[in-house]
């Protein structure tokens, strides 16, 4: 894992995103993610989740401000860098985004493929991965043959598949039933535990209560807000957290 | 230098690369547009061919060819200087060899225009004596002026002239028509290239979802080329086997017509083996270019996204 000399994993310094001519649908956005850390993303519908999501995995650039991720500038980096900065992050996505024309074990699989693992070495991961998720009998199947809760255990699968430096999930628990979200959210604390920084957004709030370690960044209207303090006074290390849980 | 070529092949063809854009694989009209250019191409290109080859075929057979004409409408007369330009002639050192052009020879070579009876001694229109030489080197104006002089005295009547003179405004076609071969070689790379160019365009904007999840993946903009590369790559293949073979199909049936007609600079117009490889380079050459165009047009495109 590679950081500044501070250890950080992301630093937003005033930034702010409009998309066209529109007015910003985030503000002044300063905050520092650490690693090892778990954030919840919570907000009103339309607060900027997402938005602020598609920063943190480099789907966006801001309007203004500066963000650095694991010690580059993200702004400045050239394209030749960012596909290297994306590979150490995965990424959730609210409506999945699963390649329609690939399997559930190749969509699995093409983080590894991208990557460059090879055919031999991937095969156990992704199938154990899937077995994990509970589609073990669902390997071969499309996207379109499957529920939506599969298919959103299939994306949570892809992010988590090349263990990734920093995890997004976009309401990655909105489609399963309890039981299973629960499940998913052990895997999320399992990850956390290994040194991934996860960062999900949701607007559950009973979900921020199974997950005790975790700090909360609430967006209103496109400004953060900092419940717990974590954001403004960053701890150095998660396991030395204590008093400013959720 | 194997691991070179190993590694500049796998470059082209992405072999290993996943799957990550559905492909077409021969059932889209993009092989037959291929096909369809490969086929007019080899047969633009054979036409060249063949056209340079009559006209090298008879190039050789004028070279240092001399017709000497005696043109006098009194036979005997016309007679007897023909055979003073004869005697002429075999004296002169530059002259490698001469003949008299028989009678029934010029009868058959202007029987086509005059009819049966168009020639013959006692023919109402005078035909001219002729003389075939052949000199040493190449048929210059001084040659000809040299020659000109010799038999002035002797044959009064003589016009001398290069045969490829003759044929001079039939090089000029040829020379033109090849031109026109080319710039048709030339035109349909161009739309070869424009309509990979929009089969991959059209291709990105299908799967532009598919290819904005494999870059937020941490995919390259290489890794995507390479699998429209493939793509159209196989495409441009199976499109250039099937038009390689139309054309080939279409270059021998008119190859067997032409030299059916028996006519002597026709038949040197033969395609040999050596043509046969350059028009087989077509359909391997159209495949790099499909290639490297769908190459150059989705890197283009990419740059665009983040």
């Amino acid at each position: 894992m590679s950081q500044n000399s501070d250890g950080e994993i992301v630093h937003f310094d005033n930034v702010g995103l409009r998309y066209g001519t529109d007015r910003e649908v985030l503000s002044d956005l300063s905050f520092t993610l650490y690693p090892g850390s778990f954030y919840f993303l919570t907000g009103a519908s339309g607060a900027g989740k997402t938005s602020l999501l598609k920063l943190l995995y480099l789907a966006q650039r801001p309007s203004r401000g500066m963000i650095r991720m694991f010690g580059s500038d993200a702004i400045t980096l050239s394209r030749e860098r960012l596909p290297a900065l994306r590979r150490r992050i995965g990424v959730v996505f609210q409506d999945f985004r699963l390649v329609p024309h690939l399997s559930a074990f190749d969509n699995v699989a093409l983080p590894l493929r991208v990557a460059g693992v090879t055919e031999r070495e991937l095969e156990k991961p992704v199938r154990d991965m899937l077995d994990w998720v509970g589609l073990a009998d669902r390997m071969q199947a499309r996207p379109a043959t499957l529920s939506g809760g599969e298919q959103q255990r299939v994306a949570i699968a892809r992010a988590v598949i090349g263990r990734p430096e920093m995890l997004v999930a976009d309401e990655p628990t909105g489609n399963v039933d309890p039981d299973m979200a629960v499940k998913l959210l052990r895997l999320f604390e399992a990850l956390n535990g290994l040194g991934t920084t996860v960062v999900v957004a949701t607007h559950d709030v009973h979900l921020l209560k199974k997950v005790p370690d975790s700090l909360i960044m609430r967006l209103d209207k496109g400004r953060l807000s900092d419940p717990t303090g974590a954001l403004r006074y960053p701890p150095r290390r998660m396991p030395a957290m204590a008093g400013q849980r959720a | 230098m194997p691991s070179l070529v190993a590694r500049s092949w796998r470059s082209l063809s992405a072999t290993g690369e996943t799957e990550i854009v559905p492909q077409a694989r021969l059932s889209g009209p993009m092989p037959w547009v291929i096909a369809i250019m490969v086929a007019m191409t080899v047969i633009a290109l054979a036409a060249g061919l063949a056209l340079r080859n009559t006209a090298q075929a008879a190039a050789a057979e004028l070279e240092g060819g001399v017709t000497v004409q005696v043109m006098e409408a009194d036979p005997d007369a016309r007679n007897a200087q023909a055979q003073n330009a004869l005697t002429v002639l075999r004296e002169l050192p530059q002259v490698a060899s001469v003949r008299l052009v028989p009678r029934e020879e010029v009868d058959q070579l202007i029987e086509p225009w005059l009819g049966e009876a168009g020639g013959g001694e006692s023919a109402s229109i005078p035909v001219p004596a002729l003389l075939d030489a052949r000199i040493d080197g190449k048929v210059t104006a001084d040659a000809i002026e040299g020659i000109r002089a010799a038999v002035a005295e002797a044959a009064p009547a003589a016009r001398v002239d290069a045969q490829s003179s003759w044929l001079k405004p039939v090089f000029d076609a040829i020379v033109s028509l090849q031109w026109l071969a080319a710039a048709l070689v030339v035109l349909l790379s161009v739309a070869l290239t424009a309509a990979v160019l929009l089969a991959a365009r059209s291709a990105l904007g299908t799967n532009r979802d598919t290819i904005e999840i494999v870059h937020l993946l941490g995919g390259t903009d290489a890794q995507i080329a390479r699998v429209f590369q493939r793509s159209i790559g196989v495409d441009a293949a199976g499109g250039g086997l099937v038009g390689f073979a139309l054309a080939a199909v279409v270059i021998l049936f008119l190859g067997r017509r032409f030299a059916g007609l028996g006519a002597g600079m026709v038949d040197g117009g033969a395609l040999g083996v050596t043509d046969w490889l350059l028009l087989a380079l077509v359909p391997i050459v159209s495949v790099l270019l499909a290639m490297a165009t769908a190459r150059v047009t989705v890197l283009h495109a990419l740059r665009k996204m983040l």
